[in-house]
């Protein structure tokens, strides 16, 4: 079992990604640059953080179009799990992968801060080992982070169960019906703002995001 | 290129220096070569007038492997690994482009620690204003400088972990703006900033050269005039995407053994960045202008060699290994030409093609004449009358709370990715400073201090108290001091008294590192902080920055009490009120500054980290601005609890009840555990006084005196001290 992590120019979570998986979870991971990306030797890929092309343009739009999209659909075609973290949940949006828009946050800064999340389902790729109505723990950091959709579509959604993560108490960014991440309705790609990896061991503040990077090895089993 | 004279050159030199220039030359140097010098002799490169004094500070000890003068001090923190670290401001561009003079601050200093070969993990930051609650235009400034940090530092994935923010009047026009950047690499990744070898090829990475930045260390070495907004030009463009990719770029260079030398393009540009690497090197440089990646067409000669366009780098790479480093720019698609090589001769050579335009001795550009500065002991109004004891001080305190220097920084450190990288373990607003993990299994502990208040009361005793307070914060969380940055920052250095405050916060810089034994392994001075329109210096300010080491996760200690501890306070509380924020409240500044006893400091700083070594310590923070009131209620509003004191159970019982509360004594913690006997006893045994003076319970915070009482809401100190300044800027 082969984990790809794939560094764009600019992002920045790529690192910890990384560091996650190979030192945390304990799978086999490469980090590929964009133009070297080959699908068929990964049974999973995870879109990291940061600002790729320096949200230039629009957060994730530029990488949308980098050659390594082609192979990520390849993969999505077949089942394997696909995760976007923060930026990477941009590239996936803007790259038509998930439905919506992620649009600048409501209190128009970036936001840095730790927030609850309430695990909506837990059929998909990065959360069957979680409980349905499970709260966890994540950070988030970002300035383009509010969840955006048409109401008919959002329901859509809802309906079928592709709500994966919401926030609780507070919504940190405006996000439109509290949307935290989102998944496909294949289920195997999941979309997120917060950072699980910055949340997969104690001594950082919570371990509660390793149990995606957990559920995805378990989805391949 | 026509030929002016040096009448209709714009330089900054002195007449002295012209003369002497011509004298080493026997000629008279060019359009060109005068700006060169111009560039690389003034103040901000060449620290002409302050290197005499900057000796005096200890740069040896056992960790070091090097200190000032490199472009980042390096540590050995063990296990083949090193700390680097360094402090640079960016004041004066700042002050009139706010945004965009605070992100190339954090740009440059960025690139100070990645020359060295180590992967920048940290930034911390260290600002000053005016006064944000009535000065529209510190406002201004205060939310720009704010978002031109977050918006570098967050783009190239570098958290921002913690820092300092104060707010006085003497900051309104001349803002300061110091960053601090950590990093971490392998013992034998680490790359001099050196051109040694003749042959080697000079390849320069990273943005074009362009017409930003012209200046900038001219600029940055005089006095702000009411035209100094025309100087824009001379404030760089910050790049962050493009820094990024010069960051993983150089990395992976560096990993190769083929770069034999690295620098930094940052004040100065091309001329200082040559002229210092073969001058470490003891070699020369020739160079070909008309290689160089341009903006824009139509720069002259003296142009590039002056401009501070920011994200460029200056390798010295071995010829055979050019190509192989050369793939590695075209991988992150980061431009690159080769413009030199070093060469024996030593002279800074400058070509534009075939012709010759400048030629100057390595040696003579890069060391300026030393400027020996008259100095005349400044008389401060001291000794107004003690302000009468108010009546409510349960309202001071919470005006205290809610002062922008006291309350919290969350609305700044929210907008900073504090988490970017997975080593940040105490964040913001968790303890006295950063902690962050190091790939040997260690950590490293960061803050940084400045008091300008008691540094203008007394520059001396100020600048040493510094030193102490950012020792306490380093020891605060359980980690070792063990190397420390300073940044001075002063007025004009012409007026004898602003110099004089310079030589004294030196020596006080100086006693208390030699006291502790904290090598000094670099630093900044800037001057010209004053403006023409409000013909005011600003308060001499010392920034500065420990660095500590925590050897196991188990003695990280935080500054929230923990519920049902006892809580004691360590060392003596005297009536120290000069400079304090609570006169800053009444309006009764002046008086003298909290005396040092250095050797008592030190024993305390050991103390109190040995009894976090040992286990008998919950929480931990010291006592600094706003006193034992604040220190208390701070670490009742981290943990989200109340405690009961009484502070009759300290030591000093002449003291009156607001002098005992607000009193700045240094040389003071306050700790909770639930071993308080055992605690009392480790403290008396080590003869430092130590009491234990209540309990953390409840949901107030409750200060019983002599005379008076205190009690407080914790929802009411939470509130005021979260709130206060978002509201004075949203």
């Amino acid at each position: 079992m082969k984990v790809a992590v794939i560094q764009f120019p600019g992002s920045n979570c790529d690192l910890d990604t990384l560091h996650a998986l190979r030192d945390v979870v304990r799978v086999e991971t490469d980090l590929i640059w964009h133009k070297n990306f080959k699908d068929s030797s990964y049974d999973a890929a995870i879109l990291p953080g940061g600002f790729s092309y320096g949200d230039h343009l629009r957060a994730g739009i530029i990488a949308a179009y980098s050659p390594a999209i082609a192979s990520i659909k390849n993969m999505a075609k077949q089942n394997k799990p696909i995760l976007g973290i923060c930026n990477g949940f941009q590239i996936l949006v803007e790259s038509s992968l998930l439905p919506g828009a992620l649009l600048r946050n409501s209190c128009l800064k970036f936001v840095c801060k730790w927030t609850r999340l309430r695990v909506e389902t837990e059929r998909s790729a990065f959360t069957k080992l979680y409980r349905k109505g499970e709260n966890v723990r994540m950070p988030i950091a970002h300035n383009e982070g509010r969840y955006f959709i048409d109401e008919d579509t959002l329901s859509n959604l809802c309906r079928n169960d592709q709500i994966v993560f919401r926030f609780v108490g507070e919504n940190p960014n405006g996000a439109i019906d509290d949307v935290a991440g989102i998944c496909n309705e294949e289920r195997n790609i999941v979309g997120l703002m917060p950072h699980p990896e910055r949340a997969s061991e104690k001594i950082l503040g919570s371990d509660d995001g390793r149990k995606m990077f957990e559920s995805m090895l378990n989805w391949l089993s | 290129m026509a030929q002016l004279t040096l009448a209709e050159v714009e330089v900054t030199l002195t007449k002295e220096e012209i003369e002497y220039a011509r004298k080493r030359l026997r000629r008279e140097p060019n359009v060109l070569e005068w700006a060169m010098v111009d560039a690389e002799w003034s103040e901000h490169c060449s620290y002409k007038s302050s290197k005499p004094y900057l000796k005096l500070l200890p740069t040896k000890g056992k960790r070091i492997i090097l200190g000032p003068g490199y472009d980042s001090g390096v540590v050995d923190i063990g296990g083949g690994y090193v700390v680097t670290a360094h402090i640079e401001s960016h004041n004066h561009p700042s002050a009139i482009d706010p945004y965009g003079g605070a992100a190339t601050g954090i740009g440059g200093v960025v690139r100070d620690i990645l020359c060295m070969g180590t992967r920048p993990i940290a930034f911390l930051d260290s600002l000053r204003f005016g006064l944000i609650d009535k000065s529209p235009h510190s406002r201004w400034l205060f939310k720009h400088v704010v978002r031109g940090i977050a918006d570098y530092g967050n783009c190239i994935g570098v958290p921002t972990v913690a820092g300092e923010v104060e707010f006085d009047e003497s900051f309104e026009k001349n803002c300061l703006v110091d960053v601090v950047a950590l990093g971490v690499g392998r013992r034998d990744d680490i790359v001099l900033a050196k051109a040694s070898e003749p042959g080697d090829s000079v390849i320069l990475v990273g943005g074009s050269t362009g017409r930003d930045g012209i200046h900038g260390v001219t600029f940055a070495s005089r006095v702000l005039t009411d035209r100094s907004e025309d100087d824009r030009s001379a404030v760089q463009i910050p790049d962050p995407f493009t820094k990024k990719l010069i960051i993983e770029a150089t990395l992976e260079a560096t990993s190769t053994d083929h770069v034999h030398g690295l620098k930094d393009l940052g004040g100065g540009g091309l001329t200082c960045g040559l002229s210092e690497m073969a001058d470490k090197g003891k070699t020369g440089i020739e160079m070909d202008i008309s290689k160089v990646h341009l903006r824009e067409k139509g720069l002259t000669p003296t142009e590039v060699m002056i401009s501070e366009s920011q994200e460029r780098m200056v390798f010295i790479v071995g010829k055979i290994h050019e190509r192989e480093i050369c793939d590695i720019f075209e991988k992150y698609e980061v431009p690159y030409r080769k413009i030199g090589e070093v060469i024996k001769e030593k002279y800074v050579i400058v070509k534009e093609g075939e012709r010759e335009l400048a030629r100057l001795p390595t040696e003579f550009l890069a060391n300026a004449p030393i400027i020996w500065r008259k100095t005349k002991k400044s008389r401060r109004q001291m000794g107004r009358r003690k302000p009468k004891l108010p009546d409510d001080l349960t309202s001071i305190l919470m005006r205290l709370l809610s002062s922008p220097n006291i309350a919290s920084k969350e609305w700044v450190f929210r907008q900073y990715d504090h988490e970017v990288g997975v080593r940040t373990v105490v964040k913001p607003g968790q303890g006295d400073a950063a902690v962050l993990r190091l790939p040997n299994g260690k950590f490293v502990a960061v803050k940084a201090d400045g008091n300008s208040s008691r540094c203008y009361v007394d520059p001396y005793i100020g600048s040493a108290s510094c030193v102490a307070e950012a020792c306490r914060n380093v020891v605060a969380v359980g980690a070792e001091p063990i190397a420390t940055l300073d940044h001075c920052q002063f007025g004009d250095p012409n007026n004898p008294e602003v110099f004089w405050t310079f030589v004294e916060t030196i020596k006080g810089i100086a006693d208390a590192c030699k006291r502790f034994s904290l090598p000094c392994i670099g630093g900044k001075v800037s001057f010209y902080n004053e403006d023409t329109e409000t013909r005011t210096a600003i308060k001499p300010t010392a920034v500065i920055v420990v660095v500590g080491l925590v050897d196991e996760a188990k003695h990280i200690t935080r500054s929230n009490f923990v519920e049902d501890d006892s809580v004691i306070v360590v060392g003596k509380t005297k009536s120290d009120l000069g400079g304090s924020e609570y006169y800053r409240l009444l309006d009764a500044f002046n008086g003298t500054p909290p005396s040092i006893d250095l050797g008592l400091e030190k024993r305390t700083l050991d103390a109190v980290l040995n009894s976090i070594r040992q286990g008998f310590v919950n929480s931990c923070h010291d006592v600094s601005k706003g006193g034992l009131a604040v220190a208390l209620a701070e670490m009742c509003i981290d943990a989200n609890v109340g405690a009961a004191v009484n502070l009759k159970r300290v030591q000093n019982m002449k003291l009156r009840d607001d002098e005992l509360l607000f009193s700045e004594s240094n040389s003071r913690f306050i700790l909770s555990t639930k071993r308080e006997k055992e605690t009392l006893r480790f403290f008396s045994k080590r003869r430092i006084p130590a009491a234990c003076v209540g309990d953390v319970k409840g949901d107030r915070l409750e200060i019983a005196m002599r005379k008076s009482k205190v009690s407080c809401r914790l929802e009411d100190m939470k509130e005021a001290y979260y709130k206060a300044i978002e509201r004075c800027v949203e």
